[in-house]
């Protein structure tokens, strides 16, 4: 094999970081997504439980933007050739470091040699590996974000691969843990807020109701795209419309009459009729459903959505100050 | 003008219920004085054959104080369809090689592929859309003549560079991808480099023509058959 036919990710870089030695099922370098690209064409991507995805970064005092792993399902395994801290959130997954298990969301040391292996999630779909600072990995168009499809983001543009390294920087320094009272808990029973928009009046009164009253299921094709679910039709008055523009959460009903919920990775022009949207916060809880989980739909107003993303963000920044600092970790 | 709640933090204004270069162009220029207006509230915004969605920062602005600014800023919209954009030439080989429902797509339209290729090359198109994959622009309209419905089973790779017809619209695939469209030729120009400023040739608002190319001129441009 010549130089030149070396992959970059796979040549010992400078600040190794970490080895992916298994690369599990579908483990993505994320950060909080790519915007203002849209005009070409350009997804969001970014995390698809971005509440976990930000208490990893900040139980390691990182920014919350800094570059961290999306693992969905698990099977990940590193192996640490610098000495640092990491912190494990999301999902309810068994980790071991050297083969000794491991409490999430709680920042924790590892040496260079350090193997860490992930087993399968028990509760949730998407768990999150945050590193201090960050994954070291060049921006494209803003963003670490991986979207397979669009060959952009992580490392080459594609889902971690075996033998890939994940370059970041030495660190030592103090531990942080968050009370276990703040952990959320992932069901497979949810209630979606809805905000009526796009084109709902094509919508019947009754075909609303049937909607917003009737219980449906996430089918097999759920992904980082959409979330096709299925349970009682509901049909629009129009078959189709103009392409237009797909917003974060958008509920799309095709011509079957079962409704999709587009998430990160959704194209950004479609032309199947709209509902409306899903609260960002509750697509988080979906994102964390697997196939079989039963979704129920309750409409809210916009005021009550702004009102709750203002809440989101006070209650968020509040815990900080509760923090953390009274708690010490014994061993029991 | 009509808006509409898209979601939590977005709207959609509605210009019109068909695509027209008309329409396409008032569609433009709101997006312009939208980013000026909005500043940094807006997150992002998506620009479409008829419609605007705008993407603003819930937690800095609210829905109704960006919908007034909307209505307020684009109360007195007024365009100029032929001073829009640039123009575009895009090489193109066509042939049965390089597109293989060229014969096929001439077949059913009662004409020859010589007409087909004359025809294809004889409108100035507009960029209305980017979307579906980084940097697919769609382009309309195409002559009613040579229009033709997307294939009935779409093809599992359509080849980077492919110049395709899909009832009235036509574009360059950017990418290889599964798709649907009739494949008329090759162009060799990228219309998605990231790596490249700017990674796109055109642009929403845009005008492209295609220019027929031989075999000989594709290959040195860097086509690859």
């Amino acid at each position: 094999m010549s130089a030149s036919s070396f992959n970059k990710a796979t040549m010992y870089p400078a600040n190794p970081g970490f080895k992916v030695t298994k690369s599990g099922l579908l483990s993505l370098v994320q950060d909080l997504g790519r915007y203002g690209c849209h005009n070409i064409g350009l997804t969001t991507g970014g995390p698809l439980d971005p509440y976990a995805f930000k208490w990893a970064n900040r139980l390691l005092a990182n920014e919350l933007n800094a570059s961290a792993i999306e693992i969905s399902i698990g099977g990940l395994a590193l192996e640490a050739l610098v000495d640092t801290r990491i912190c494990i959130t999301g999902a309810e997954i068994e980790f071991t470091i050297n083969g000794i298990n491991q409490p999430q969301w709680q920042s924790l040391a590892v040496t260079a040699g350090d193997n860490i292996n992930f087993g399968f999630v028990s509760s949730g779909v998407r768990s999150y590996l945050a590193v201090r600072d960050g994954f070291d990995i060049e921006p494209t168009f803003g963003s670490t974000s991986t979207v397979v499809r669009e060959g952009l983001g992580g490392v080459n543009g594609t889902k971690l691969l075996d033998g890939q390294f994940l370059p970041c920087a030495n660190f030592e320094g103090n531990d942080s843990h968050l009370k276990l009272a703040t952990i959320p808990e992932y069901k497979t029973d949810i209630c979606l807020r809805v905000i009526l928009g796009y084109q709902h009046h094509a919508f019947t009164a009754l075909q609303k109701r049937r909607f917003f009253s009737s219980v449906y299921r996430v089918s097999e094709h759920c992904d980082r795209m959409g979330y096709r679910l299925t349970g009682p039709e509901i049909k629009p008055a129009v078959d189709g419309i103009l392409s237009e523009g797909i917003c974060l959460g958008a509920i799309q009903v095709p011509a079957n009459g079962q409704p999709i919920v587009l998430m990160n990775d959704r194209q950004t022009i479609g032309g199947y009729p709209k509902l409306g949207s899903v609260l960002s916060a509750d697509l988080a809880k979906l994102a964390q459903c697997a196939q079989g989980a039963t979704i129920r739909f309750e409409q809210i107003s916009i005021e009550d959505a702004h009102n709750i993303l203002h809440l989101d963000k006070v209650a968020f920044a509040a815990m900080n100050s509760v923090k953390i600092e009274a708690i010490c970790l014994q061993p029991q | 003008m009509r808006i509409e709640i898209a979601g939590e933090n977005s709207l959609i204004i509605y210009f019109a219920d068909k695509a027209s270069a008309e329409v396409s162009a008032y569609v433009q220029q709101a997006a312009s004085i939208l980013q000026d207006v909005l500043a940094n509230d807006i997150i992002d915004m998506v620009p479409s054959y008829a419609s605007l969605l705008v993407i603003y920062d819930a937690l800095s602005t609210d829905s109704f104080t960006v919908q007034s600014k909307i209505k307020h800023n684009l109360a007195n919209l007024a365009v100029d369809i032929a001073a829009t954009g640039k123009i575009v030439t895009l090489p193109v080989y066509y042939s049965p090689e390089s597109g293989a429902d060229l014969e096929n797509l001439a077949k059913n339209a009662q004409l020859t592929v010589a007409e087909v290729i004359e025809i294809h090359q004889q409108c100035h198109y507009r960029v209305y859309a980017i979307g579906f994959a980084p940097g697919f622009a769609y382009l309309g309209e195409v002559d009613r003549r040579i229009a033709a419905p997307r294939l009935a089973s779409p093809r599992l790779n359509v080849p980077r560079g492919a110049v395709a017809i899909a009832d009235q619209q036509t574009a360059v695939y950017p990418a290889a991808s599964p798709g649907g469209w009739n494949l008329i030729g090759l162009c060799p120009q990228r219309m998605f480099d990231p790596l490249k400023e700017p990674c796109m040739p055109v642009q929403v608002g845009d005008k492209v023509r295609f220019k027929a190319i031989s075999r000989a001129e594709f290959l040195s441009l860097g086509g690859e058959l």
